[in-house]
């Protein structure tokens, strides 16, 4: 029996077509399952495809997830959010900004071939493909709670590497301040990008940006995965950061972009209200967001209305242990 | 004349003399159905990964539904000549404000979950919840004073607090586009159509300054 393995390097289908037609190629089957109906309505098959979509391939497409081999995380006290929330409850508005809208709206998302780049203020710029993501550094599990900025937040079982080894593996520069990271910018695949009423008003692509120091420490974690397997398109696919002792939304997803800088870096949320979402957003439950209060949070785990989920936020979210020295001389309230 | 013919006034007829009862029983199975589904939904976790969010926003916009489909009302009755609209007004302001209870409530039970001094702090220190609770404070007194003796009692008086609905409005528009982080286009919408509404009063609002 003959068995074809693909190399890596052999174009696939995908590779050697013009995106536009090939993003085309439902709208000819529709054509032809119109003709085929015996039906004049040929020309006007594009008018009706949103009836057709709902019945047709759309729906059924659906993320494929791999196991991954990681060192597993030592037991954790923390009870987990289930995985059914974890994937399901996502801020993520390049799909939507409704919290169930990335799960609908992402399953489509096409991450292999994957380019993540790593240059600027290093010596040994390199990228990393899709499949160097899982290869190149030892995966390990971390077990880290979420706090959104939102007040709620999530105990979740993250599969990833440390930032600083893929850092330190470009062999950064002395001018290396801070590091940038960017989202990828692909309206035809991401509707919040194409489309400001999705999007939520949000200018992309979603750029966010940590201190060199802090990009170093221990704890930040480049993720490309949860509950054992590779990460849900709606978490984030291929590669995510995160960085438990912020608000969520410094955890910035899908990253194609890493960029150490020698100046502060932009960030999306500080670019659209500087008042209300600061560079550092260290969780601090003594400084309020304007709107509301921070002292306290919701951890979702399972339950319906009754759970009594509140529960006292920590201080950088309890890893102050870890992370607090790096603040030390900082005024927290200014730097919020 | 055949039978048919004749059941066929009679059936029109009976539709016709209860249309106000007929109007009112689908406000009950519209309005009351769906709070009772995301309730159940709710309670045994059913509704997404955080079934508090989804209970308050459910409940604060179908507040603010009703109430608009409540102003809409008197402009259509007038322009219609269908004045037997005017008679399910008193309905649908009770539903809103229902709504808007379950809104408040869900809020300190499920949200704040009993921390009455996290709960007094947020409706005073936060403009869009100070906003929102004066709204529903309006609606309060709407739904207090709206059994008929005490609406006979209070005179002239009566119209007067009910002109607050358009004020309730306005803030309602108020607190639901202060509340969102960036997505302000569904709260604009809301915004201009309770705008639109209220303009179509124009000539009784400016009654009130004369």
């Amino acid at each position: 029996m003959l068995i074809k393995t693909k190399k890596s390097s052999q174009l696939s289908e995908q590779q050697v077509t013009d995106e536009s037609v090939y993003h085309s190629r439902r709208d000819v089957l529709k054509q032809l399952g119109y003709l085929g109906a015996g039906s004049l309505l040929a020309q006007s098959a594009t008018a009706n495809a949103g009836a057709l979509d709902f019945f047709s391939s759309k729906k059924d497409v659906q993320f494929q997830q791999q196991a991954l081999k990681f060192q597993q995380a030592s037991e954790s006290s923390e009870i987990l959010t289930p995985e059914a929330k974890v994937t399901s409850h996502n801020n993520f508005y390049e799909f939507g900004t409704g919290k169930g809208d990335p799960l609908e709206n992402a399953q489509a998302f096409k991450v292999d071939p994957w380019q993540l780049k790593i240059s600027g203020e290093v010596d040994k710029p390199y990228t990393l493909g899709y499949d160097d993501l899982f290869k190149s550094f030892p995966l390990e599990e971390r077990i880290y709670r979420l706090r959104c900025v939102e007040a709620w937040s999530m105990v979740i079982p993250w599969i990833g590497f440390p930032l600083a080894e893929l850092i330190k593996r470009a062999a950064p520069n002395s001018r290396a301040k801070y590091v940038a990271f960017e989202t990828l910018y692909d309206p035809d695949q991401m509707p919040g990008q194409k489309s400001r009423r999705i999007g939520g008003g949000v200018k992309y692509p979603y750029v966010e940006g940590l201190r060199i120091d802090e990009a170093m420490n221990p704890l930040t974690l480049m993720s490309v995965g949860l509950y054992g397997k590779t990460l849900p398109a709606q978490n984030g696919a291929p590669i995510r950061l995160v960085v438990p002792w912020k608000y969520g939304f410094k955890s910035i997803k899908s990253i194609v972009g890493i960029k150490l800088v020698e100046r502060k870096p932009p960030t999306t949320w500080n670019i659209l209200a500087a008042r209300e979402y600061g560079f550092y957003a260290n969780v601090n439950p003594d400084v309020d967001h304007p709107r509301w209060s921070q002292a306290s949070e919701r951890r979702l785990t399972s339950g319906g209305l009754l759970a009594r989920n509140r529960i006292a936020t920590l201080p950088f979210n309890g890893y102050g242990e870890e992370v607090a020295d790096m603040y030390k001389n900082m005024d927290l309230r200014k730097y919020y | 004349m055949s039978a048919t013919a004749v059941n066929n006034i009679t059936f029109k007829q009976v539709f016709l003399n209860n249309r106000v009862l007929l109007l009112k029983i689908a406000i009950h199975l519209l309005s009351f159905l769906p709070l009772l589904a995301l309730y159940v939904l709710a309670f045994s976790d059913q509704l997404g990964a955080d079934p508090v969010k989804e209970v308050i926003h459910f409940t604060g916009i179908g507040a603010f539904n009703i109430l608009l489909i409540s102003l809409v009302l008197t402009p259509l009755a007038k322009k219609y000549r269908q004045g037997y609209l005017l008679q399910t007004r008193r309905l649908l302001g009770l539903y809103s404000f229902t709504y808007a209870m379950c809104h408040l409530l869900s809020f300190l039970a499920f949200e704040v979950q009993f921390d009455f001094a996290l709960f007094v702090d947020e409706i005073t220190e936060r403009p869009y919840i100070t906003v929102g609770m004066v709204a529903l404070l309006i609606l309060f007194s709407l739904a207090l004073t709206s059994v008929n003796t005490l609406k006979r009692k209070m005179g002239k008086n009566w119209q007067r607090l009910h002109n607050g609905v358009y004020g309730a409005t306005l803030l309602i528009a108020l607190h639901f586009l202060w509340s969102v982080k960036s997505d302000i286009i569904e709260p604009g919408i809301y915004a201009i159509i309770a705008l639109f509404l209220i303009s179509l009063r124009r000539d009784k609002i400016k009654r009130w300054f004369k």
